[in-house]
């Protein structure tokens, strides 16, 4: 489904070049579900973003469904790959209501001039909302920026269901959101995957969260993957085993052994 | 004094299909586009030229006003998204553009449409049981058309994605829309507007000049501005229907200031400065308010 092949990606920064992806292989089966961790500036963010097409690879390859997509303008890639980023503002329209975000998702091949929301599209919108639990099926005319962080990347999440992706990528999307917001956008996201059999890499902080969910664990430092552990393998992964490898890897970041207490 | 206020309308309206133009790039799209200055003289240096030297029905120019100005709107939206031009430039440069462009259609630096049909003289013939209304019934009934088929359109598929692309670009690139197509697709329907209410000021004024249209963007804004400030609703129906109000009140200002501005010392000439004036007055305003308001709640 997506492959890479020795992917690299040098930044300059002032003199220096530095070298956030070093030669990155990476292949997934329709189905897979990844879940990345590392520390800050191991270049989990980049990955995703040369995957989505916001930057392009200094060097290698990208395919999606064994075609070529290593220029292809994120725009077009779109129809494959549906993304949610940590911030909840980056996913929706706030000038526009529920309903015009929903329509905008809904539609996403051959728009044309017709009405963009129908009674019967309403229809279905109050159902989508409905099935949130949220209350927002009420507020489908509100402006999106009337709603919390939590509601938007439930809408967000929804949103990326419309589009039906065949690859959907996670980028601790559920980091800025408070606990019980970020456990229900979790989980509205885990039944989507489930339900649509989507392959997905989901970067995360969380080392409960890369262990309890998908078949597939990479561990990233440095701009290079350094474990990548299968079905099985992973299985029996548990929390002190991963901050024993990071150990061993000399990381130390805070925030990592934080989140594993 | 009616005559004064009916000739005030007649001008908000006409002038307010510019401002809707305006409107589109500076609230919709969130892009300051100085093209208009330029797009306005398109639309009446092409109406006028037509009208005089070819002949043309005075209606069809209207049409051709239009696509003269969406055209100059491709050519700033391909300068920004294309060349990388920053959005200011990009329209100043057009706007330089134009104005020797213009003065190529009309191969003079003004034409005179006192010997010529316009719709105005049209409407005004074919509708004299009106009198002194007929003009005014015309010039309302063409601007609630082009606001409804705006707000219409926004409503499509297609005006859905124009409006979000000013909103959230990413997000609107993240659902597979090349964002760089609907900016080009915005500005060109916006200076279409502005040329098309350019093709009609020079059939109601009877003239067309290479100068008419400095301060466009300062009108259109006003409009806008004035209009927003009364009205406050994010549905784009009654953000349009506020365009037009703003512009009708902005005209009459002017109509009474070039009236009996001389009391105060006030001359025609003044007025491009003070009309910049409000409009810098209302841009800050908001901002200056929400300082003191954050102020307060600090303390």
């Amino acid at each position: 489904m997506l492959r890479l092949e020795n992917v690299r990606k040098a930044f300059r920064s002032g003199q220096d070049i530095v070298l956030a992806l070093g030669g990155v292989n990476l292949d997934l089966a329709k189905g897979d579900f990844l879940t990345v961790i590392g520390s800050n500036g191991a270049g989990k963010t980049t990955l995703l973003n040369i995957i989505a097409g916001t930057i392009l690879p200094t060097v290698g390859r990208v395919s999606v469904k064994d075609r070529d997509v290593t220029t292809l303008p994120a725009y077009r890639r779109a129809q494959w790959i549906g993304r949610i980023t940590q911030d909840p503002l980056a996913g929706t329209a706030p000038m526009m209501t529920i309903a015009e975000n929903l329509a905008l998702a809904s539609k996403r091949a051959h728009r044309s001039l017709r009405l963009a929301i129908t009674r019967r599209k309403r229809r279905e919108m109050v159902e989508r909302m409905l099935s949130l639990g949220m209350a927002l099926e009420h507020r489908l005319d509100d402006p999106v920026s009337l709603l919390s962080g939590g509601e938007r990347q439930a809408l967000t999440v929804t949103m990326a269901t419309l589009a039906q992706p065949e690859i959907l990528l996670l980028d601790e999307h559920t980091a800025a959101l408070d606990p019980a917001n970020a456990a229900k956008v979790s989980l509205l996201t885990q039944e989507f995957v489930e339900r649509l059999g989507v392959t997905t890499i989901m970067v995360t902080h969380n080392m409960e969260h890369a262990l309890a969910l998908g078949n597939r664990l990479l561990m990233m430092n440095k701009g290079e993957i350094i474990y990548d552990f299968n079905g099985g393998e992973k299985g029996s992964l548990t929390v002190v085993d991963l901050v024993d490898l990071f150990s061993r890897q000399h990381i130390v970041d805070d925030e990592l052994l934080l989140e594993a207490r | 004094m009616a005559l004064i206020l009916i000739h005030a309308a007649e001008q908000g309206l006409l002038y307010g299909i510019a401002a809707l133009g305006v409107f589109i790039t500076y609230r919709i799209l969130n892009f300051p586009d100085l093209t208009v200055d330029g797009s306005f003289v398109t639309g009446a240096a092409i109406a006028s030229s037509l009208l005089v030297t070819h002949g043309f029905d005075p209606f069809l120019v209207l049409a051709i006003a239009f696509a003269a100005g969406a055209v100059a709107g491709v050519i700033t939206g391909l300068l920004n998204t294309r060349l990388g031009i920053t959005d200011l430039l990009a329209g100043v440069l057009s706007m330089i553009m134009l104005y020797s462009i213009n003065l190529r259609i009309m191969g003079r630096p003004n034409i005179s449409l006192l010997r010529t049909d316009t719709v105005v003289r049209i409407v005004a013939r074919e509708f004299h049981s009106l009198g002194n209304m007929s003009v005014l019934l015309f010039v309302t009934i063409v601007t609630l058309a082009v606001m409804f088929i705006l707000v219409f359109f926004f409503k499509t598929e297609i005006g859905l994605v124009l409006r979000a692309t000013g909103d959230n670009e990413h997000m609107v690139i993240a659902q597979g829309v090349n964002t760089k197509r609907m900016k080009v697709a915005g500005l060109a329907l916006s200076n279409g507007l502005v040329a098309l209410s350019g093709a009609l000021v020079a059939q109601y004024s009877g003239f067309a000049d290479v100068g008419m249209g400095i301060g466009t963007i300062v009108t259109g804004l006003a409009a806008v501005i004035i209009g927003g400030s009364l009205i406050r609703s994010r549905k784009v129906v009654w953000m349009t229907t506020s365009v037009l109000i703003g512009s009708l009140i902005y005209r009459t200002a002017v109509m009474f200031a070039l009236r009996y501005g001389y009391v105060i010392g006030f001359q025609a000439s003044d007025l491009k400065l003070v009309t910049s004036l409000i409009v810098i007055v209302a841009l800050v305003v908001p901002a200056f308010r929400e300082r003191m308001a954050r102020r307060v709640k600090t303390c």
